[in-house]
């Protein structure tokens, strides 16, 4: 496993993701505070989102938490034409993409289902069903060979694909069509695994055998395994992968090494199937708690930055608790929009049969 | 040239060729589509004019097929996808239903899937299992999905190319018993007929016949035969599944006060149900009796040697046009 943070912040060289992260700029004292800053702010949202499930303004929340390095690394790691294909725990891929977590929560919340423009902010929608979106990061990943958008040298415009999945996901037959497909027709796709030990109650041993990183290399795909709370290895490892992708050298797999802090869901309760003792143990090799430490150590953090940190990512819990609170249920009438996007019979005559059906109750409610 | 005669494989073939040559974004996917011009060819030639970055010759993977489809709608392509036979599909039900049917929704409009999942279907070919199924009810009962189903050459060119123009996703049952069967094709102009409406192809008056796809043919025998006993069928070729086109089929049925529907796919929970039922709701004063199912049974499709008890031939028909008749 590559680690270049250690778990009090001890900082361990690595040739070749040093290369990259100085070649991007990516490791500056600057750049670390941000991604410090970033981690504590979705960490903010994740608990505030909880929370409000709690509250019962969510339907449901699946926390991210303690997987911040492994997604803010990742996210960061990706240059701004790459597009991000994430699984429905992604919100600090998401942050890192300039999607506003209150977008979030709207399919949370059941107000749509799904809240940005996956064109615009090129990030494809949440998925829910498990790695169903791999193929989709391949197919994207073939039409960007076919616009030219791969290996032309240009790192500002060849574009990769980062498709995201977790250790459960991993076992689904799309995700090994997806490996198929990328290896034969050498897609500028990175396959990224968040290997945060849990497919709600299963273990990873449940869905495989050897380390996940392995998996890949029976398709020819070369893979890393990675300390997934070390922002740092993850930054090296995908930005690295994206650049051999867009370079148009196939794809790359990596398996990110974390641990889902809280339960799968807010529908689930953690303590049937795993000790208390496992989660202490994590909380040791924290992502956040890790990175401060390196920063500390390296004396470009103090108490100041951490505490405007702090504050910021109250601020950030408080907006979302107040925007939650304006968001208006839809109109029911949505349920019949974009089902199509020309125009369908039948589900004309059904959204004006209960436009009809609900007018008798106004003629009801205005008779009285 | 304006009217060429073709077979429907044929005429399915010039409609991709012309749709690739006008569209750049046009691509075809499947097993065996390139060099070979697919199982049953309809591919033939394509990899020859357009090469292998536009005729794509996938791993062996229904799956990974449709879903990498998907891909490459969202960065702007049409994918044509070849299914080989009705019933590999399932491997890709799940992108189908689950992601192609739903994206449009799913992102509020912002995306649009301009997919055609073309699928050879139904029976009647001599195959072994899983070769020769009708599974378009699965499909006409996920909402965002469009199928088409032609039974002619003419119509078989024209919604190949309407399908792929269509921005959303689209389902071709392409009827594989009647691929070699030959009509005349006008490729220089329009159909005027929107291919989502259902044709009149028989007029009559004392009953009418609804069919699609490869039961087509077999409609048309039915109301030849039924003429020579002075029975009056009216034959209807529904040619779009999803949506189906109830308003022609109750403006028949008002006239002729009778329903009969032939469909390869199984009676129980088939489309000819729906159809009973809507036809119920908005003709019940004018039908004479109970609409009619003539088609497959709750059985999994049987072996080549029997498939002549399952499928619907002329005399299941013919007994279905009697019994209508004798209320």
């Amino acid at each position: 496993m590559i680690q270049l943070l250690s778990a009090d912040g001890t900082r361990t060289p690595h040739e070749e993701f040093d290369e990259v992260l100085e070649a991007g700029g990516l490791a500056t004292p600057e750049r670390l505070r941000g991604y410090y800053r970033d981690m504590v702010m979705i960490r903010a949202a994740d608990l505030e989102a909880t929370s409000l499930q709690r509250q019962g303004q969510l339907g449901l929340w699946a926390s991210a938490l303690g997987q911040e390095a492994a997604q803010i690394g990742a996210g960061h790691a990706a240059r701004t034409q790459d597009y991000l294909v994430p699984t429905y725990r992604e919100h600090g891929i998401a942050w890192a993409r300039g999607i506003e977590p209150w977008r979030l929560l709207e399919m949370f919340r059941g107000i749509s289902h799904g809240g940005w423009d996956p064109h615009e902010l090129r990030t494809h929608p949440y998925m829910i069903v498990l790695g169903a979106q791999a193929p989709h990061a391949v197919g994207y990943g073939m039409g960007l060979q076919r616009d030219g958008a791969v290996g032309t040298g240009d790192l500002e415009r060849d574009t990769a694909v980062l498709a995201l999945f977790g250790d459960g996901a991993s076992s689904e037959g799309e995700v090994a069509e997806s490996f198929t497909f990328a290896a034969s027709f050498e897609a500028p796709v990175v396959f990224y695994s968040q290997n945060n030990q849990w497919a709600i109650s299963v273990p990873t041993s449940v869905q495989t055998r050897v380390p996940l990183a392995q998996r890949s290399r029976g398709w020819g795909i070369p893979s890393v395994r990675v300390d997934g709370n070390d922002v740092l290895a993850v930054l090296g490892a995908v930005r690295s992968g994206l650049d051999s992708a867009r370079a148009g050298e196939g794809p790359r797999f990596i398996e990110s090494l974390t641990y889902r802090m809280a339960a799968h869901t807010t529908s689930d309760d953690a303590s049937r199937y795993r000790p208390g003792s496992e989660e202490e143990e994590w909380a040791e090799k924290d992502p956040i708690l890790r990175l401060r430490r390196h920063l500390a150590g390296l004396d470009e953090i103090d108490e100041a930055y951490v505490a405007t940190c702090e504050e910021e990512a109250h601020d950030l819990a408080m907006q979302l608790h107040h925007h939650i609170h304006g968001m208006k249920d839809p109109d029911p009438m949505i349920v019949f929009d974009n089902v199509y996007s020309e125009p369908h019979p039948i589900v004309d005559a059904e959204r004006e049969a209960y436009v009809q059906y609900l007018s008798q109750f106004e003629d009801e409610e205005a008779g009285r | 040239m304006s009217i060429v005669q073709l077979p429907i494989a044929k005429a399915i073939t010039a409609g991709l060729r012309d749709a690739m040559r006008a569209d750049e974004h046009v691509l075809i996917m499947g097993e065996d589509v390139g060099v070979l011009g697919g199982v049953f060819r309809v591919t033939d030639g394509l990899h020859a004019e357009f090469g292998s970055q536009r005729v794509v010759d996938t791993p062996l993977a229904e799956a990974g097929i449709v879903g990498t489809a998907v891909g490459l709608a969202f960065r702007g392509y049409r994918p044509v996808v070849e299914i080989q036979f009705d019933g590999f599909v399932f491997p890709a039900y799940n992108q189908i239903t689950t992601q192609v049917a739903k994206m449009h929704y799913r992102t509020g409009g912002r995306v649009r899937m301009p997919l055609v999942i073309r699928i050879p279907h139904g029976g009647g070919i001599g195959a072994v299992e899983h070769h020769s199924e009708s599974p378009e009810a699965l499909f006409a009962h996920t909402a965002g999905l469009r199928i088409l189903a032609p039974s002619t050459a003419h119509d078989a060119y024209w919604m190949t190319r309407q399908a792929i123009e269509t921005d959303d996703p689209v389902i071709m049952l392409e009827p594989k018993r009647r691929y070699w069967m030959k009509g005349d094709v006008d490729t220089d102009h329009r159909p005027e007929l929107s291919p989502w409406q259902a044709a009149v192809v028989r007029p009559g008056t004392d009953l009418t016949l609804l069919a699609w796809g490869p039961s087509v043919p077999l409609a048309l025998e039915a109301a030849a035969s039924a003429a020579q006993e002075d029975v009056s069928v009216e034959v209807i070729d529904a040619r779009s599944l999803s949506p189906i086109d109830v308003p022609t089929i109750a403006d028949s049925v008002r006239r002729t006060g009778r329903l009969l529907i032939v469909h390869e796919a199984p009676v129980l929970g088939g489309l000819g149900g729906e159809i009973a039922a809507r036809i119920t709701e908005e003709c019940f004063y004018h039908l004479e009796a109970p609409v009619l199912r003539v088609g497959g049974f709750h059985t999994p499709y049987p072996p080549a040697r029997t498939e002549h008890a399952y499928l619907p031939d002329l005399d299941r028909v013919m007994d279905g046009v009697d019994r209508l008749l004798a209320h």
